[in-house]
């Protein structure tokens, strides 16, 4: 069965991003309140490269795993309760603790020697960058 | 010991937040605990730098707020986003005096932690009472 081809170019892998990434979401209970997907990941992307940011306030970078086999990228880790001293009392308790996991599509492969994470003010950055053999290739064209 | 006086817009795990002129404003997640040596405060303040960060204590109104810059990552589009970027501002009322003096704060990891040590004269004293 033939495909045509206009429809396959006007493809948008990034267009369903947004339904791939809920669907692949798994939050573990304790780490979520009510449904809401934690972490939550912004995409940025740019050519063949994607940058994903998450925030992570309060979790130490030792604690943080990531994770990238050909097009899955998992993030997990864990998000320690503060101990707090013998015979405290809590004010206020609105912040949330314990493992979190995610996994996310990516819409092509992820060269895994070329990640580039950094955690700073919170805030988890990672840069994903196509292989080279992946990446759509020109064919020149040889006058006859 | 401290009670919310200003809701300045929704926390991050809310559906939106304030808009006050071009950025947002959002209520950073907070969990206090109180010992007998002062109370802490720590406040969710995800990529807030220390230096954008200011802490005052007025009349036992203690107020945070951080102006946070909006990422940018040049020539690059922001193709699926789950949270929103913008300041943070809340503030407190305390319930008894703290010395402005010996109030500390640390930031570590994006969490703001504000320790606030009893003051010494808040401690029940005892009168004599002298005769006449």
């Amino acid at each position: 069965m033939l495909t045509p081809a206009s429809s396959y170019f006007r493809h948008d892998p990034f267009a369903e991003w947004g339904r791939l990434a809920r669907g692949m979401s798994r939050a573990i209970p304790q780490a979520a309140t009510g449904t809401r997907t934690f972490p939550a990941v912004n995409v940025w992307r740019d050519g063949d490269m994607t940058v994903l940011t998450t925030e992570l306030p309060g979790v130490e970078p030792d604690d943080i795993e990531i994770t990238v086999k050909d097009t899955l990228f998992t993030l997990s880790g864990e998000r320690k309760t503060p101990q707090a001293p013998e015979g405290a009392h809590w004010h206020l308790r609105e912040r949330s603790y314990g493992k979190f996991s995610r996994a996310l599509q990516l819409p092509y492969p992820v060269d895994p020697d070329k990640v580039e994470a950094r955690f700073s003010d919170g805030i988890l950055q990672v840069a994903l960058h196509r292989p080279e053999e992946d990446k759509p290739r020109r064919i020149e064209i040889k006058a006859a | 010991m401290s009670n919310q006086v200003t809701s300045t817009g929704n926390s991050k795990r809310d559906a939106g937040a304030e808009r006050t002129g071009m950025t947002r404003t959002y209520r950073p997640l907070t969990d206090i605990i109180e010992t007998e040596q002062g109370v802490s405060l720590m406040l969710e303040m995800p990529g807030a730098s220390p230096e954008a960060i200011d802490i005052s204590l007025e009349r036992r109104i203690l107020s945070i707020r951080a102006n946070v810059p909006t990422t940018r990552h040049d020539g690059a589009e922001l193709a699926h986003a789950e949270y929103g970027e913008g300041d943070f501002e809340r503030a407190f009322t305390l319930s008894e005096d703290f010395d402005p003096e010996r109030i500390e704060a640390e930031m570590r990891n994006g969490v703001l932690t504000i320790t606030l040590p009893r003051a010494e004269e808040t401690q029940p004293r005892k009168i004599a009472v002298k005769a006449a």
